[in-house]
């Protein structure tokens, strides 16, 4: 139920995309969707309740994190989200940052559990994946450690 | 004599001996060259184009993760559009280089014969402006890096071979570059050779110090640290603060004279820019 | 439909389509000083980017200012063929955006 409900709230956001390039709508009423709060908070449990409507995630061995043991440089932290299962959404939070949520990425039926992006991290911390399958959450972590530069740094 | 008391000079200073006094820039760049080989026996030559990520291969995973799709793509498409738009009086970049602009980035840097100067490419696009009637633009990054960024990308692959004329002014513009590199400086007193040659592979705090061959082959650079592109004089600059010493103005004869002395020895490596880095 | 800022390559294998993206943004923070007024510079980061195939939505991506500056993004999905329209669209919080678009190859 819920994947029908994302398609039909892409097509309104396409067509609202549409409406906004045509000078019909202020932007406002794109951004309506973008998850203030769950961006605002600062514990990963207060992101994930206010992100998905729950917090509880069960480990899964079936998420692989690609990211470094140690990060060349934070600004610019790649990372792989990977996961054999359904994935309806995938959230990557990094635990130590003021505001842990880094990126959610809402997929539709036919897109694969495979998020790959370039994240900041303040400082060394734990980089949490949540899988959102069959609405219930999945959770892996990796630690990346981030350090002071002696000279490029 | 001048080239000799130079040479041991700098020998004396630094405490180490890492060329023979007198020598030619051969013999420079042979002993230069076979010092890297054998600190870094599994490093075939060509690799060094790729500093760091040559000899390390935890922080080389996170780089070819960025060269999958690197930040500099941008800057190389914004530079080709610089490069060919026309300036105000009509003509266009591609009227002052050879091969209209294109493949030519390891013509530079070069001794030029009637300025008496090492003439590099930065050098030369401003010129190119300037003699066109348009402003010239800031060394460091922005427009000019983006420039280099094309005309590096247009010439990716080419070996890099730089010449040193049997002309004494030549010789003494790749001595004085020699002597810089070798030279310690600033409040921590170091040489770009302490960090670059004989602690190359070592770490600094959390950093590992990047070989001296090869250096110089991926500028411009978009360095993570910058979160943008910049060029080489403009990592000299930074290279310089670090150790706590006045940098020198970006295209002065000093960097010139670095880059003329560097470059020639990459000789033999290709040219790879631009590049991506911490 | 040449962006400025959305670079996008797309290709297929087998019956996967891998689709990659780099935009040009600054991604600001807010937190970050400029050195010379002291001044803090205002949050400017993209908001929501939107993925379609061929019109139809395949993922939505909402970010934060811990995404870097100029930005990557990859994924993947089912049901693409060689030929096929993707488009990438970005919001940001300024209420810019920007739309770019390239076929499967």
């Amino acid at each position: 139920m819920k994947r029908r409900t994302f398609l039909r709230g892409t097509i309104a956001t396409s067509m609202v995309g549409v409406a906004v390039s045509a000078g019909m709508l202020s932007p406002r009423a794109v951004l309506a969707a973008w998850p203030e709060s769950s961006f605002a908070a600062k514990k990963v449990a207060d992101a994930l309740n206010s992100l998905h409507g729950t917090s509880a995630y069960t480990d899964s061995g079936d998420i692989k994190i690609k990211a470094p043991d140690i990060a060349e440089n934070g600004a610019v932290v790649p990372i792989t989200v990977s996961t054999g299962a359904n994935a309806e959404a995938i959230t990557v939070l990094v635990a130590e940052n003021p505001q842990p949520l880094a990126c959610n990425f809402e997929l539709a039926s036919n897109a694969q559990g495979f998020v790959s992006t370039r994240i900041k991290m303040g400082k060394t911390s734990d980089v949490v994946a949540v899988v959102k399958s069959g609405g219930k959450l999945m959770s892996a972590k990796k630690t990346v450690k981030v350090t002071i530069g002696g000279c490029g740094g | 004599m001048k080239k000799f008391i130079m040479i041991a000079t700098a020998v004396a200073v630094i405490g180490i001996t890492p060329v023979v006094t007198n020598a030619s820039p051969e013999d420079d760049l042979k002993a230069f060259r076979a010092y890297f080989l054998e600190r870094f026996p599994n490093v075939p030559l060509e690799e060094f184009a790729n500093g760091v990520y040559a000899i390390d291969s935890a922080s080389r995973e996170q780089w070819e993760a960025i060269e999958e799709f690197p930040p500099y793509e941008i800057a190389i498409e914004e530079g080709e559009e610089i490069f060919n738009t026309p300036f105000k009086n009509g003509k266009t970049f591609a009227s002052c280089f050879r091969n209209g602009g294109i493949g030519i980035r390891g013509d530079y840097p070069y001794f030029d014969n009637d300025t008496g100067r090492v003439q590099t490419l930065p050098a030369a696009i401003n010129d190119c402006l300037v003699k066109n009637g348009e402003k010239p633009l800031g060394y460091g990054k922005g427009k000019l890096a983006s420039i280099m960024a094309y005309m590096a990308y247009t010439s990716r692959g080419q070996v890099i071979d730089v010449k040193i004329p049997h002309d004494q002014r030549a010789m003494d513009a790749y001595d004085s570059g020699k002597s810089f590199y070798y030279a310690r400086r600033g409040q921590l007193n170091m040489s770009c050779a302490h960090c670059h040659v004989d602690n190359a592979g070592n770490q600094i705090r959390a950093d590992i110090l990047s070989p001296g061959l090869g250096h110089v082959s991926h500028f411009p650079v978009y360095r993570s640290k910058w979160g943008g592109l910049g060029t080489l004089h403009r990592r000299f600059s930074g290279c310089n603060k670090q150790v706590r010493a006045k940098p020198f103005p970006l295209q002065s004869d000093e960097y010139r004279n670095l880059e003329y002395f560097l470059t020639y020895m990459s000789n033999g490596i290709h040219w790879n820019g631009p590049g991506a880095r911490k | 439909m040449a962006s400025k800022s959305i670079r996008i390559r797309a290709n297929i294998k087998g019956d996967v389509t891998e689709v990659k993206a780099l935009m040009s943004h600054p991604m600001e923070t807010g937190l970050r000083k400029d050195k010379k007024t002291g001044e803090k510079i205002p949050a400017h980061f993209i908001k929501e980017v939107n993925a379609e195939h061929k019109g139809t939505s395949v993922m939505v991506a909402q970010w934060g200012v811990a995404v870097s500056k100029n930005p990557y993004l990859s994924f993947k999905f089912k049901g693409g063929a060689a030929g096929d329209t993707i488009k990438i669209s970005w919001v940001d919080n300024k209420g810019e955006s920007d739309t770019g678009e390239t076929t499967i190859k």
